[in-house]
């Protein structure tokens, strides 16, 4: 899927799929779902991801219709959803547990919503036939939910799911219960499904990872409220705060006060007598203002002389160093106690590697490397 | 933790002996020649086919048996129903109340319970018979059937019944084709355990039946007072015999259920 | 609509036939005897009106009540009844948690039959199971012809007829209440806590008394009152095995109720039985309580 091409979010003309309109969902004292309004658009597959208890959950079952907003509305393609009960909504949800029926082999676990419908039996049996195929479990169809492996009753969940050729498929932490290798090979499946089926697909997770690989867009969620919605690269490379930054991968924060320079470009003075550091900023901050400079460990490179161009340069002592096998990263301590992560590829053997602990080194970065975020 | 002593081997030989020589000694004489129970006086069995001639004792056990189907079955609907409501059904008004009832039959002394109901079948000028009797084993075997169905329930995982609702099922229908095939054999061993309360009941049933209404342990009861007889020890025999085999072949059943299962699902992790 | 039918079928049921005849019950032991069809007065009669609902609550006192602090049979009866329900139930203790640490400690593939082993004689009559016994300790019977035979005594004993068979009968009808929970309890016990208290020093008894006793007591606790709270109201083992000298309450209320016919009595006796009941009771459902709590 070309991303370029397939942007409605960036489309004022197009209509959404789903709308929340200033959703609130709270259980008693607790407010779950914080005044929330977000659109996903038909066609996207859009990943809710956060911390447990952030409310993703809860925004899924509202979709579903197992929850009802406290205040707000959800229009699922312009329609107001909340009257429509579970049973009746063109909406089907693909369970954390599976929620596979025990007593019912695959065939009729995948038949189930379908015979609801009172489907002619040709059809059905076609439609169960193409699912088993779609999810390559034709040689089981007979079999029970317990003669199956995991990998196979995440696939029977989904085939279940789809049956109905749901306008929307809700995923609640899909993978969650395989292990890692079959985790990632699932993912791709589950990108390719959706592409061939063309189903809108919200996909709850709390693996950032997972939400990376496989989503159009992906809103990171925190305390029932959501704190930025974007693609993937946005949301690694363009964060608007601390927190997105943080929860997407690793990533080092340093703390300074904001100084304006020509064009775009900042001054970050963070510490007494070091010069201060240089980074670019489409988002404007006034004279003084704290900021925070939020930089990716691969995007700091470390050497063991200052380079001559770098715009950023400080000094350090190696205090630790992880070895991941392809990649290193080195933990270095500035001369203010800051710890600063780098990260190098081992294209080296580990036997030539140039620095070991203790060591001074620099650390170094280009001024567009990073971004000012004011929280 | 398989590390058996001497210690452990003797309590369990000899705890075991405890629980089951009585029975097997009463088995033993009922094959006695002899009327006195306690006399070795060879082999017969003779009381067997006594036993099957005495009138009182098989109107008895017919009494015995209609108010144990009907009591359970009654029993068994009304526990399961209670059960949901106390695990599925949320707040209500009166629910503290309502949990009490279930609960407190369980641990309410047989003739508190055969008493007050008693009373209250002569307070509202209700005729003692097999009807007050079915009336009094539902009430307090329906609290049993609801504590077996909702330990259950407890454990069932709910988004097997949110996955029915969302492929399209109504609540009743969920109920029906999802959540009831899957607590089944808890409702079935809610109801055994109703008809065995029923059939067991002496207390109650001796203050809740009228004179047409006599129960089997009501019979025995009172033939029992005047001392053993080889009879009894027949009939004991018989309903012994009946409860064991049962409940052997239910366990080597669900022995078997479970082992296939195992062998299942390893096989399917192989795959 | 449907929940509202779904709750409101059992709750009527079980306030009809659980909870109006203790209102009944109370209400009677507060009335007085009456040689009549009922045989105690005053009876509720609302054709009057509110003058007739005030003539009947002026007619109710704590006769009964006060009757049953007078004369000794009864306060006799309850006190004898709480020791031996005291006693056997910590008989039953003594003899039932050496049979579950046993079947916890047997190998794996044994467990599950010991279990239904256990559980069986759940399944057959309770009154077949106290019957039995009455052969087995009647003068001319099995324990006394067993040990005649071996030597021990020159003249049979009487067993029968007598608290000792009480306290066997209850023993024995409740020892599997007893075992279930305790073997429950065991099951659940880590064999690793016992192989690091021993690792830290301790030798087989004193981890046995540190470790592995503390850890049961749940579950020890849970069969006590199993064992306690139905043994005192027991009415069959006191009238088949006890004798004439055997005070239980239980058998106290029935023959007030279908000997004498005294029904304001019995139920007097019924109302002060339950309040002795409540507390074990509360006691019981904490100790469960606590229980489903930890293991949450």
């Amino acid at each position: 899927m070309d991303a370029s091409a397939f942007a409605p979010w960036e489309d004022p003309q197009a209509q959404p799929l789903i709308r929340f309109k200033n959703v609130t969902k709270s259980f008693g004292t607790f407010t779950a779902i914080d005044d929330l309004s977000l659109d996903i658009f038909e066609k996207e597959f859009f990943a809710l991801l956060g911390p447990s208890g952030c409310g993703k959950t809860t925004m899924m079952r509202m979709l579903a219709g197992f929850e009802t907003p406290t205040s707000g509305v959800i229009e699922l393609a312009g329609q107001d959803i909340a009257p429509v009960p579970p049973n009746q909504r063109a909406v089907n949800m693909m369970f954390q547990s599976y929620a596979l029926f025990p007593h019912l082999s695959i065939w009729d676990n995948i038949a189930f919503g379908l015979k609801r419908d009172k489907m002619p039996k040709l059809d059905l049996q076609e439609r169960v036939e193409a699912m088993l195929k779609l999810t390559r479990l034709e040689q089981f169809a007979r079999r029970k939910p317990h003669q199956i492996s995991g990998g196979q009753r995440q696939r029977v969940a989904l085939a279940r799911s789809l049956a109905k050729a749901p306008k929307l498929l809700l995923l609640d932490e899909p993978l969650g219960a395989l292990d890692k290798k079959l985790r990632q090979d699932t993912q791709f499946e589950l990108m390719d499904i959706q592409e061939t089926t063309g189903t809108t697909f919200v996909i709850v997770t709390h693996d950032q990872e997972e939400a990376m690989t496989v989503a159009s867009r992906v809103a990171v969620m925190d305390h029932g409220r959501i704190i930025q919605a974007d693609t993937p690269d946005r949301i690694y490379e363009s964060p608007n705060s601390v927190y997105v930054a943080d929860f997407i991968g690793d990533v080092n924060i340093i703390q300074g006060q904001a100084n304006p320079g020509e064009g775009d470009g900042y001054r970050l003075f963070w510490t007494e007598g070091q010069p201060p550091l240089i980074a670019n900023s489409t988002k404007s901050f006034s004279a003084g203002q704290t900021c925070h400079l939020a930089i990716r460990p691969e995007k700091v490179t470390i050497s063991a002389e200052r380079p001559e161009d770098a715009a950023n340069a400080v000094r350090g002592k190696v205090l630790d160093i992880a070895y991941l096998g392809n990649l290193s990263t080195y933990h270095v301590e500035l001369p203010n106690g800051l710890v600063i992560k780098a990260q190098t590829a081992n294209t080296r053997r580990i036997s030539r590697r140039s620095f070991t602990w203790e060591d001074p080194v620099w650390l170094s970065w280009t001024a567009t490397a990073g971004v000012l975020l004011a929280n | 933790m398989t590390r058996l002593s001497w210690f452990n081997v003797v309590s369990l030989t000899l705890g075991f002996a405890f629980l089951y020589l009585p029975m097997v000694i009463l088995i033993i004489f009922s094959f006695n020649e002899s009327k006195l129970v306690t006399v070795w006086a060879g082999f017969s069995t003779k009381w067997y086919g006594e036993l099957l001639q005495n009138e009182a004792f098989l109107d008895a056990a017919w009494v015995t048996l209609r108010v144990a189907v009907f009591s359970s079955t009654i029993a068994t609907v009304l526990g399961t129903m209670a059960a949901y409501v106390l695990v599925r059904g949320g707040r209500f008004f009166g629910r503290t109340l309502f949990s009490g009832m279930i609960y407190a039959p369980l641990v309410m002394p047989e003739v508190i319970t055969g008493l007050s109901l008693l009373l209250l079948f002569i307070g509202i000028g209700l005729d003692r018979g097999i009807f007050t009797i079915v009336l009094a084993h539902t009430t307090f075997s329906m609290c049993y059937v609801s504590v077996v169905v909702s330990s259950r329930l407890v454990t069932f995982d709910r988004s097997l019944e949110e996955a029915a609702l969302d492929l399209g099922c109504a609540p009743a229908e969920a109920f029906r084709l999802v959540t009831l095939p899957i607590i089944a054999p808890a409702v079935i061993s809610g109801w055994l355990l109703a008809f065995t309360l029923s059939l067991d009941d002496l207390v109650i049933a001796s203050f809740t039946s009228g004179p047409s209404s006599t129960t089997l342990p009501i019979k025995i009861f009172s033939s029992v007072r005047l001392g053993v007889s080889p009879e009894i020890n027949a009939l004991s025999t018989l309903m012994i015999a009946v409860v064991a085999v049962g409940v052997i072949i239910a366990s080597l059943a669900t022995k078997r259920a479970a082992l296939q299962r195992r062998r299942e699902e390893q096989l399917a992790t192989q795959t | 609509m449907r929940r509202f039918f779904l709750i409101a079928v059992p709750y009527a049921w079980l306030l009809v036939l659980f909870l109006i005849p203790f209102v009944i019950v109370l209400k009677i032991s507060l009335s007085d005897t009456e040689l009549a069809i009922p045989p105690y007065t005053p009876t509720l009669d609302l054709s009057q009106g509110w003058a007739g609902i005030r003539e009947f609550f002026a007619g109710l006192d704590l006769e009964n009540f006060v009757w049953l602090t007078e004369d000794d049979l009864y306060w006799k009866a309850y006190l004898s009844s709480l020791w031996i329900a005291t006693c056997s139930t910590i008989l039953t203790l003594l003899i039932g948690f050496p049979i579950a640490y046993g079947m916890a400690r047997s190998p794996e593939q044994w467990r599950a039959t010991l279990m239904m082993l256990v559980i069986l004689p759940f399944w057959t009559s309770f009154l077949i199971r106290v019957y039995a016994w009455m052969g087995i300790l009647s003068q001319e019977g099995f324990l006394n012809q067993f040990l005649l035979w071996i030597g021990i005594i020159d003249s049979p004993l009487t067993i029968l007829n007598t608290n000792t068979a009480v306290y066997i009968g209850i023993v024995y009808t409740y020892l599997p209440f007893m075992i279930l929970p305790i073997y429950a309890a065991l099951d659940r016990l880590d064999g690793s806590l016992i192989e690091a208290a021993e690792d830290l020093g301790c030798s087989r008894l004193m981890a046995f008394w540190l470790v592995t006793l503390p850890l049961s007591r749940p579950g020890i606790i849970a069969g006590c009152f199993l064992v306690f709270i139905p043994a005192l109201g027991e009415f069959v083992i006191p009238s088949l095995l006890g004798g004439s000298g055997t005070l239980m309450i239980g058998k106290v209320l029935w023959e007030e109720f279908f000997s004498n016919r005294d029904w304001p009595v019995a139920s007097a006796v019924a109302v002060v039985l339950l309040l002795i009941l409540v507390i074990p009771i509360v006691l019981f459902q904490r100790n469960q309580q606590k229980q489903q709590e930890a293991d949450q």
